[in-house]
């Protein structure tokens, strides 16, 4: 039986993936602004911030009628409660992306204490996350879902590696230790988004399947 | 603990197959629902377990329902007790007509044999307190019972079952003829009458199920398609079916 109702998680869904572009090109803008040394682009994600907090209120908006008002159950409520925690996601790394650009613009006053090479190395890995968690969302895709979830280990050990190798660096010279500093923190940014797009794989992986796989992901690894 | 076990229960209206080859166990002192389309053998499955079914002419039932252990339908059973044990509540409230608040309630009890005023009294004054319906009537014990509201009607049927102590009640649509408050009522009722007496609602309100029930069945075509806990069947039901059904995509 058709349902206005699906018309109107088409709607909500619509919104998410238009919001969610916007920022996957946040994320984007910002890393490139770093790798390329590209100050335009710190303009441009700072602006985009603005919509994206205008949307996130947008989508709660319309998730919280479609609560009161059709009183959801099953894959319906799945869908619905998920769309407000992966809204909740996007926007924080909204925010995170507009952190790196913040730490960039600071960066890129002073020369480069060295080539980069972990670090767009870890913000391929945490856009490339936040990509398949979008189209997984998208597709209703529960195994690029918690493929997702596996690679958040990638980029955890990338930030702890970029860490130990800039201790290093600012042990032998001081003088970069705020510069070196600053990486450090877009280091932590991406990770930090990386943790964000988990959250959206295991939101995904919850609607598609009806279960659980927050801090146990091990677990169900084994059961699967 | 389980009060009541259905096996293989299939019944039957001449040649239409109602029920098939249902199995269930019903938790004591919990709520079970049973939702599902009009015509999936809800009302006839409730009406097998106090051995009303076999009421309707050429109508027929095999299988097994244990209560507390015991086969209802073994030829040493009489149906009579079992429909004393296991109370009944309609969709349409309906007192008797011609009956007084206070007789609606004692009715039963006569019947069984009860003289005694005081234990009347009594017993019609609790079953009313249970029923959340005794303040709204202890003054007008002696008016009819038709001359309540819908709501204060189905609650004075309440009392009226609860009087003759049953253990399970069987609740079919109790709240399809009645507005909001008094369904809001009927259910918090239904909420405080688990903690003594074990409950099967039969409902077409799916929000009701979710809000009222521990448990909960969904029937199709004569067929018990899932059960299951009732946070699990709203939030995650394990057949499409059910899924389609609660969402509304059918029935």
């Amino acid at each position: 039986m058709e349902r206005h109702f699906d018309d109107e998680l088409k709607d909500l869904k619509q919104k998410l993936i238009e919001m969610s572009s916007i920022i996957e090109e946040m994320i984007a803008k910002s890393v490139i602004a770093l790798k390329d040394r590209k100050k335009e682009f710190i303009d441009e994600v700072l602006e985009k911030e603005k919509t994206v907090n205008m949307m996130q209120i947008t989508i709660d908006d319309m998730a919280l009628k479609l609560i009161a008002l059709r009183q959801p159950a099953a894959g319906d409520l799945r869908f619905i409660v998920s769309a407000i925690k992966i809204n909740s996601d996007l926007e924080r790394i909204g925010d995170l992306a507009v952190n790196i650009s913040q730490c960039t613009e600071k960066l890129l006053k002073e020369p480069q204490v060295k080539p980069l090479i972990d670090i767009p190395r870890m913000a391929e890995i945490s856009q490339s996350m936040v990509k398949d968690a979008i189209d997984s969302f998208i597709k209703q895709d529960s195994s690029l879902a918690r493929d997702v979830c596996r690679r958040d280990d990638l980029v955890d050990n990338l930030n702890a590696q970029i860490f130990r190798e800039l201790l290093i660096y600012m042990l032998q010279d001081t003088k970069i230790i705020n510069r070196a500093i600053g990486l450090i923190l877009v280091a932590r940014n991406l990770e930090r988004i990386a943790d964000h797009a988990t959250n959206i794989g295991e939101d995904v992986y919850y609607i598609v399947e009806g279960k659980d796989i927050r801090h146990h992901l091990q677990d169900s690894q084994k059961k699967i | 603990m389980e009060k009541v076990k259905v096996e293989g229960l299939n019944a039957y209206f001449s040649n239409i197959h109602a029920l098939k080859g249902i199995n269930i166990s019903i938790k004591e002192k919990k709520v079970t629902a049973i939702i599902g389309p009009s015509g999936c053998g809800k009302s006839t499955f409730i009406r097998c377990i106090n051995r009303l079914h076999e009421v309707v002419p050429h109508a027929k039932v095999s299988g097994r329902i244990l209560f507390d252990g015991k086969d209802i339908y073994s030829s040493a059973i009489d149906p009579i007790e079992i429909r004393r044990r296991i109370g009944m509540v309609f969709q349409r409230p309906n007192p008797f007509p011609v009956l007084s608040i206070y007789d609606n309630v004692a009715a039963g009890l006569k019947l069984n044999g009860m003289k005694r005023k005081d234990d009347l009294d009594e017993i019609v004054e609790k079953t009313l307190k249970m029923a959340a319906l005794w303040d709204e009537v202890k003054n007008k014990l002696n008016a009819s019972g038709v001359s309540l509201s819908g709501g204060q009607q189905q609650r004075l049927c309440i009392a009226r079952t609860l009087a003759v102590k049953p253990e399970v009640i069987l609740f079919d649509e109790p709240c399809s003829a009645l507005d909001p408050i008094s369904t809001a009522k009927i259910e918090e009722l239904i909420f405080q009458l688990k903690e003594n007496y074990t409950i099967i609602i039969v409902t077409h309100n799916m929000q009701q199920a979710a809000r009222v029930s521990d448990y909960t069945s969904f029937f199709l075509l004569g067929e018990l398609v899932e059960f299951g806990k009732t946070q699990d069947i709203f939030t995650a039901p394990k057949d499409k079916r059910t899924e389609a059904y609660i969402t509304g995509r059918f029935g």
